[in-house]
C-alpha cells in the first residue's frame, strides 16, 4: 500500500526533509512549543519519558497514515471532529496496550495516557500535513515529528531525574554521599527544566543567525 | 465510591493539586492566552462553562456506559462530548453576546484540545466521585485554572515594561514564571489532610 505511493512520491532528498524536519529543524517541543502537558508531566524519570514518547509516536504514525488516506473523502466541515476521533480510537489501543504489556508503566503515567488525545501536537500534524500529503509521506512526518518529541521528552526527563534522583534509568550515579535535588522531581522542577532547554535553544539559534550573518557581510 | 468530604475536594482541585500548575493539565492555552488580563479572564469564564457542562454530560455517559458493559468507548465519548459542548458554547455566545463572541476568537473552539476539560471528566471518573463530588470537583479544578491563567496575565503585563534580555523573551520566561508560580502554589501542599 504504502510502496505504490512512495513511488509517486518526489525525490528521496525530500523524503529526507520531511524526516528530519520534525526530529530538529521543527522541533514539536523545543521550536514550535506544542504538547506541553505530557512533556512536563510525565518527564520525571527516564523511564517515563521512553514510554511516553514511544506511545505518543505510535499514535501519531497511525493517525497521520489514517488520516492521510481518507483525507479525500471527508468533508471539509467535519475534518477536525473526524481526526479527533481517529486520534481517539488509536489512544485506546494504546491505552489496553500498555496496561496488558506493564502495569508498573500504566500506574505512573496515569491520565496521560488517555490525555494523548488532546495533544495539540497531533491534530496539529493531522491538520497541516497527513491531509495534504500522501500516507507514505504522512508516515515519515509522523516518524520524524514523534522522535523529534520523544527526543524532547527524553532531554527532560534526563536532567530531571539525574538531578533530582541521581539515578539514570533507576542506575545510581553519584555515591552515597549525594544529596539529591528533590525540587527537579517536583512540579516547579518541570516548568525550570524546560525553561532551561529553550533558553539553551534560543542561544544557540541566535548565535547561529549571528555567525551567519557574519558570514554575508564579509562577503 | 470515594467518601471524601465536598469541601475537600474544592480545595484541594482549587489551590493543593492546582491543574495547571501542580498536575500539568491546560498549559497549552495557560501559556498561549496570559498575554493580556482581559483575554484570560474571558478565556478563564468560557472554561468554567465549559468544564461544568461537559463534566456533567461525561458523567451520565459513564454511567450509561458501564450499565452497556462498553468502557472501551469512554475516551472516545468524552472527547465527543466536549466537542460538542464547545460547539454549543460557541453557539450560545454568539447569539446572546457579540461582543464577547469576537474578543474570544480562536480560543473558544481551541478549548476542545484543552486537556483540563478532557482532564476532569477523566480524573472524576478513575476517582469514582458520585454526583455531587464530580461537580464539585469540575467547579474546583475549572476555578483552579481561571486563577492560574489570571495571575500569570497580571505578572506579564507588569513584565511588558521591564527590560528583559531578547534570548529569555517569550516562552522561556513564561515557562520560568510558572516554575516559580508552582513553587509557590507547593505551599499549599500542606493543607492536604488525608491521603
Amino acid at each position: 500500500m504504502t510502496g505504490a505511493h512512495l513511488v509517486q512520491a518526489p525525490s528521496p532528498s525530500e523524503n529526507y526533509e520531511t524526516f528530519f524536519n520534525g526530529l530538529w529543524k521543527q522541533n514539536p517541543v523545543f521550536v514550535q512549543v506544542l504538547g506541553m502537558c505530557p512533556t512536563l508531566a510525565v518527564t520525571n524519570s527516564v523511564r517515563n519519558a521512553l514510554a511516553m514518547g514511544a506511545a505518543t509516536l505510535f499514535v501519531l504514525v497511525c493517525s497521520n497514515m489514517l488520516i492521510s488516506l481518507v483525507r479525500k473523502r471527508v468533508p471539509k466541515q467535519v475534518r477536525i471532529a473526524t481526526y479527533i476521533l481517529i486520534i481517539a480510537t488509536f489512544v485506546t489501543i494504546v491505552d489496553y496496550l500498555i496496561k496488558a504489556l506493564s502495569i508498573a508503566v500504566y500506574k505512573a503515567l496515569g491520565p496521560f495516557i488517555a490525555l494523548i488525545v488532546v495533544n495539540c501536537m497531533i491534530l496539529g500534524r493531522a491538520e497541516a500535513f497527513a491531509s495534504r500529503n500522501p500516507p507514505g509521506k504522512a508516515i515519515l512526518d509522523g516518524l520524524g515529528m514523534g522522535l523529534g518529541f520523544s527526543f524532547a521528552l527524553l532531554c527532560l526527563g534526563a536532567v530531571r531525574e539525574v538531578l533530582g534522583a541521581g539515578t539514570f534509568l533507576g542506575v545510581p550515579l553519584f555515591g552515597p554521599r549525594f544529596q539529591p535535588w528533590v525540587l527537579f522531581l517536583l512540579p516547579p522542577g518541570g516548568f525550570l527544566t524546560l525553561a532551561l532547554w529553550l533558553l539553551v535553544f534560543r542561544a544557540w539559534q541566535s548565535r547561529k543567525e549571528r555567525k551567519q550573518e557574519q558570514w554575508r557581510a564579509a562577503a | 465510591m470515594n467518601n471524601q468530604s465536598l469541601g475537600h475536594i474544592f480545595i484541594d482541585a482549587l489551590l493543593i493539586n492546582n491543574f495547571v500548575l501542580s498536575v500539568f493539565l491546560g498549559i497549552c492555552p495557560f501559556i498561549g492566552v496570559s498575554a493580556k488580563l482581559a483575554t484570560a479572564w474571558r478565556m478563564g469564564v468560557a472554561v468554567i462553562f465549559v468544564t461544568l457542562v461537559s463534566s456533567l454530560l461525561a458523567y451520565g455517559t459513564n454511567a450509561l456506559l458501564v450499565v452497556l458493559n462498553a468502557e472501551y468507548l469512554r475516551i472516545i465519548s468524552f472527547i465527543v462530548i466536549i466537542a460538542s459542548t464547545v460547539q454549543l458554547v460557541e453557539m450560545f455566545i454568539k447569539k446572546t453576546s457579540p461582543a464577547l463572541f469576537r474578543a474570544l476568537g480562536i480560543y473558544l473552539p481551541l478549548i476542545t484540545t484543552n486537556c483540563a476539560v478532557l482532564g476532569v471528566a477523566l480524573f472524576q471518573t478513575s476517582r469514582q466521585y458520585d454526583f455531587a463530588q464530580s461537580v464539585v470537583f469540575a467547579a474546583g479544578a475549572s476555578f483552579g485554572f481561571t486563577i492560574a491563567l489570571v495571575l500569570m496575565a497580571v505578572i506579564r503585563e507588569k513584565l511588558e515594561l521591564s527590560d528583559i534580555p531578547d534570548t529569555v523573551r517569550g516562552t522561556a520566561l513564561v515557562l520560568l514564571l510558572a516554575g516559580i508560580l508552582s513553587l509557590a502554589f507547593m505551599g499549599f501542599s500542606g493543607m492536604g489532610v488525608e491521603s
